[in-house]
């Protein structure tokens, strides 16, 4: 038989603040306004989230272009048991989204039966009443019924999103 | 890819080899031991093969993680435990110990140290490491979600099932293939497998990924030693050369990269030499069976390359230590004359982001 072992809990804490700079802090700040903005990269591709310096070049990004509500569901994931403090306490797929106008995608909880869940699926963000600037401003994503998605039901912002150009 | 690709090989620089290796037996919990404990036994059994004391090893490198430890400076404890009295040349790294191994590489090809004692360790068992590792996430957009790594990792191998790359059934038979290999490693956590079939009827953890598909959690340490040139003959009569190595990163989110390819790892690989002859074997740092597809891809290896003899991390995943212990399995193959050339990889980061490539041979000289 081992020892008799002592244990006690241990709350691991990081006491610092940060300022979030002008493209996330944007990007937060539009949440709480239910906007989703992303950066306009080297390549003009928009990246959501937006990142500070381009994936490739390492370029300064600083344009951000405001991007539509609603996205396509590029990889997901069945969770059938949440662990604690994920986006939802029932069962839920983790979702990468291409909200329209934007290239890359954003990692968030979709909240719809499984059976309903595939890849190419259309999404919508729903958001929380009460919102702070932060990622969970987004509660998660939601399937959209094929008629609310013709183009005359979008938001504006979706059609004032650029459209999708490699080339540039 | 930030960096550009690269073009000439490196030369100049010293011989640098791999002349011993140890592990611990890799198990899932122990309460009763600290850190320290931990890695002291891997320590004395890596430098008995040599014959060296630690007050003879011109430099040492640790891997570790204060989040598993739970407290900052965690690995000043381990240090203690090595002897840093009087005073040693020392460095660690916040990462697994095969980045550990890298700048231990530098420091005896510049001719700073002759030889290096490369340890890492990690315990998993004193908290939820699925959850743990979600701190190593962008603190803004990912990490408040809570997106666990068994939640990343099927988000990937879901992506390589819609492109055709893979599907459950040759999944599961990763799963079998790396833990029925395991049988012949005393190390070894998890030591053979049910068969696919039985495999394929069980739930699913995070779906398209069962309990299969996924790493144990393990707590685990283990060690090399390095030596340069003439040294390395000394201390072995089969040093595992190491011909190349190199470590390239991608972006951090995991919606900016294609998760059925790796980039990084292709162009590590290149600059380590790994496409100029083929391999005996290859030891992956490939913890969920989804991502030995995009190894693979990445490395170009077939079937008749030998993948993670030793069961790899899908037997053994001692977090922090389970990308040196490739690097040590692939040596091992080469001090047992088992064979002649070897590929090591490690990872790092949620999906594959950060990938190490080595190249290691039995036969000295013109190391790139």
């Amino acid at each position: 038989m081992p020892p008799e072992v002592l244990s006690a809990p241990l709350i691991v804490e990081f006491p610092f603040t940060r300022s979030t700079g002008p493209v996330l802090g944007a990007f937060l700040t539009g949440l709480r306004e239910r906007v989703v903005l992303g950066a306009r990269g080297s390549d003009g591709r928009v990246l959501c989230p937006p990142a500070e310096y381009d994936p490739v070049t390492a370029a300064e990004l600083t344009e951000l272009v405001p991007l539509g509500q609603l996205g396509t569901v590029t990889t997901w994931a069945w969770n059938e048991r949440p662990r604690p403090y994920q986006p939802l306490d029932t069962p839920f797929a983790w979702v990468l989204v291409r909200l329209d106008g934007a290239d890359t995608a954003l990692l968030h909880a979709l909240d719809a039966p499984r059976h309903a869940v595939r890849t190419g699926m259309r999404v919508a963000i729903r958001w929380t009443e009460e919102r702070s600037g932060a990622i969970t401003d987004i509660a998660c994503f939601e399937p959209v019924p094929e008629a609310a998605d013709a183009p005359d039901a979008a938001p504006p912002t979706r059609a004032e999103a650029p459209p999708h150009d490699h080339g540039r | 890819m930030s960096s550009p690709a690269p073009s000439a090989p490196r030369t100049g620089g010293r011989d640098v080899a791999v002349v011993a290796f140890a592990q611990s037996n890799h198990t899932r919990h122990t309460d009763q031991l600290s850190e320290v404990e931990l890695v002291m036994p891997v320590l004395h059994d890596v430098l008995k093969q040599t014959g060296l004391t630690a007050n003879r090893i011109g430099f040492t490198c640790s891997g570790s993680s204060d989040y598993l430890a739970g407290r900052a400076f965690s690995f000043t404890m381990a240090l203690d435990g090595v002897g840093a009295w009087p005073p040693i040349s020392e460095s660690h790294v916040e990462m697994d110990g095969a980045w550990a191994l890298y700048e231990a590489w530098v420091k005896l090809r510049t001719g700073e140290a002759d030889t290096a004692l490369v340890y890492s360790y990690g315990k998993s068992s004193p908290g939820s490491v699925r959850d743990v590792l979600t701190r190593q996430l962008d603190p803004y957009t990912l990490a408040p979600l809570w997106p666990d790594s068994i939640a990343l990792a099927a988000l990937q191998a879901r992506a390589l099932i819609d492109a055709g790359l893979t599907d459950e059934r040759r999944l599961a038979r990763t799963a079998v293939r790396s833990r029925r290999a395991a049988t012949a490693n005393p190390h070894a956590q998890l030591r053979g497998s049910a068969d696919v079939e039985d495999l394929l009827r069980r739930p699913y953890e995070v779906e398209p990924l069962r309990r299969h598909d996924c790493p144990p959690i393990s707590d685990g340490a283990a060690a090399v030693v390095l030596a340069a040139g003439d040294a390395a003959r000394a201390l072995h009569a089969n040093p595992a050369w190491i011909r190349g190595v190199d470590h390239r990163i991608e972006a951090h989110q995991p919606g900016v990269r294609d998760l059925t390819d790796s980039p990084s790892t292709r162009l590590a690989a290149t600059a380590a030499g790994a496409f100029d002859a083929p391999f005996d074997a290859a030891e992956l740092h490939a913890p969920f069976t989804a991502q030995e597809v995009v190894l693979r891809r990445a490395l170009d290896l077939d079937d008749r390359v030998r993948v993670n003899p030793s069961g790899g991390p899908l037997a053994a995943n001692p977090v922090m230590a389970a990308g040196l212990i490739r690097l040590g399995e692939a040596a091992a193959l080469i001090h047992r004359g088992e064979a002649g050339r070897v590929l090591a990889h490690a990872t790092s980061g949620p999906c594959l982001q950060q990938n190490l490539v080595a190249v290691l041979e039995n036969t000295g000289g013109g190391t790139r």
